[in-house]
């Protein structure tokens, strides 16, 4: 028997397994091979609602759904702490000492936001990474009384256009809650308004006709929350009212106790096999790949694709020759009930359209239909 | 150019982009450490450079071969 082991069941573990359990289907009821996801918790989450729970047009239960519903019936899952894995052995070692063992493994693990890596940011600002943290900062505005909203990016971190999103979304509502005058400065760590050239025009342009300012080169070292300071690496210090970052991320720390990643905890992975390197039976994708692409779930979307037909193609007895070429697709919310969007791969840069409604009423059906992509449909 | 060096492969990188990679990198490793950053893109040879001087730490090497810029940065603080 063949055994397919996912690590993490969020969008790359889902939509992989969920697409495996389909196309070997007849082989799964032969007994010949067997899919199971591990995942640390039994209910999966749809991250992007978390920038709308930030301004109370989402709740948590908005973006949950219990993971086993995820799946298809074929599939195990395996829902518990995951302490390691040992290439050795072939096989994950899980909390309470059972073994899995695996003859492919996918490593679809994410990554997580680490605050704690700027000294002063736990205590002095407000995150929208997380569920707990979009709820605290949805509270934080509900009680603001006026001043400068500071949005902070860090290095490396998940769904780029969040940070240029939340931002025209907090002026909208800054303007729609009669804080027309406080101002919102946006900051970000290279020397444009965001790394996507086409898309820092765009934002250069709509930032000024909607009173935001901005500072770039600009990486936050520390947060001075009873001063309510932040210095940067580059050596500036500003003032806020209210601080909006969006901080650092790191791999997961499985990653680490396996000996798998970098000093991140992020593994090298092939760019274009997804295999990681130096093996030829375990495929990483999404946030946990040490690969310059964006981390976000149209990356994970578009990977699980290339990993699930090599997968399939391999049982049968090809070679697995599929290739990732780099491709990402987001939307960017624009605020004032309009959205617009990037394609992009390794060789086409993107070209970003004018934002319209209809795109916003897309992105929003999207939201609903998302539970498609993670069952492999869409 | 520095003979030990750890490589960022960016080419291809239009978002993050090389320079977000060399941040991250740089975020990460220890200070002494030589990050060597390959990008397919010719503003790199620039922006690089800038940024490194804005936070303190050293450009020593940065060559051109077949449209691939290397630039090899020293961590110093």
């Amino acid at each position: 028997m063949t055994r397919i082991v996912l690590l993490g069941g969020g969008v790359g573990g889902s939509m992989v397994s969920n697409q495996l359990a389909r196309q070997l289907k007849p082989e799964i009821l032969r007994g010949e091979v067997e899919i199971t996801v591990i995942n640390e918790s039994d209910t999966h989450v749809y991250q992007p609602y978390f920038l709308y729970m930030a301004f109370d047009q989402a709740v948590p239960a908005d973006a949950k759904r219990p993971e086993r519903a995820v799946l298809n019936n074929q599939i195990k899952l395996v829902v518990g702490h995951a302490e390691r894995v040992d290439r050795e052995a072939k096989d994950v070692v899980m909390g309470d000492g059972a073994h899995i063992p695996y003859d492919y493994l996918v490593i679809a693990t994410g990554s997580r936001p680490a605050p704690e890596t700027v000294p002063g940011l736990v205590e002095g600002g407000h995150i929208f990474y997380t569920e707990e943290g979009a709820l605290k900062l949805r509270d934080a505005l509900a009680e603001f009384t006026g001043g400068r909203v500071l949005v902070t990016v860090g290095v490396p971190h998940k769904c780029p256009v969040a940070p240029v999103e939340f931002t025209l979304m907090v002026r909208d509502w800054l303007d729609t809650h009669g804080f027309e005058s406080s101002e919102v400065l946006y900051t970000y760590p290279i020397g444009r308004l965001h790394s996507l050239e086409p898309v820092a025009a765009w934002a250069t342009e709509i930032f000024d006709q909607r009173r935001i300012d901005s500072r770039t080169f600009f990486n936050v070292e520390t947060v001075d929350s009873e001063k309510k300071t932040v210095t940067t690496l580059e050596g500036d210090t500003v003032s806020y009212d209210l601080l909006v970052a969006i901080p650092p991320h790191l791999g997961q720390d499985i990653v680490k106790r396996s000996g798998l990643g970098d000093a991140g905890n992020w593994i090298a992975t092939d760019r274009h096999s997804l295999l990681m390197q130096g093996t030829d039976n375990i495929y990483v994708l999404g946030d946990a790949t040490n690969l310059p692409i964006s981390k976000a779930g149209s990356t994970a979307h578009f990977q699980a694709d290339v990993v699930s037909s090599n997968l399939v193609n391999r049982i049968h007895g090809g070679l697995g020759s599929v290739r990732y070429d780099g491709k990402v697709f987001c939307f960017i919310e624009a605020g004032n009930d309009e959205a617009t969007y990037v394609k992009f791969d390794y060789q086409h840069p993107p070209k970003p359209q004018p934002p319209t409604e209809m795109i916003h009423l897309y992105k929003l059906a999207f939201n609903k239909m998302y539970w498609l992509s993670a069952a492999g449909i869409l | 150019m520095a003979t030990e060096a750890k490589i960022i492969d960016a080419r291809g990188s239009f978002c993050p982009g090389p320079l977000m990679e060399l941040i991250k990198g740089i975020r990460q490793e220890a200070v002494g450490v030589v990050l060597e950053v390959w990008s397919s893109d010719r503003g790199s040879a620039k922006d690089i450079p800038e940024w490194v001087a804005r936070a303190g730490h050293e450009v020593v090497g940065n060559v051109e071969a077949d449209n691939i810029f290397k630039i090899q940065v020293k961590k110093l603080r």
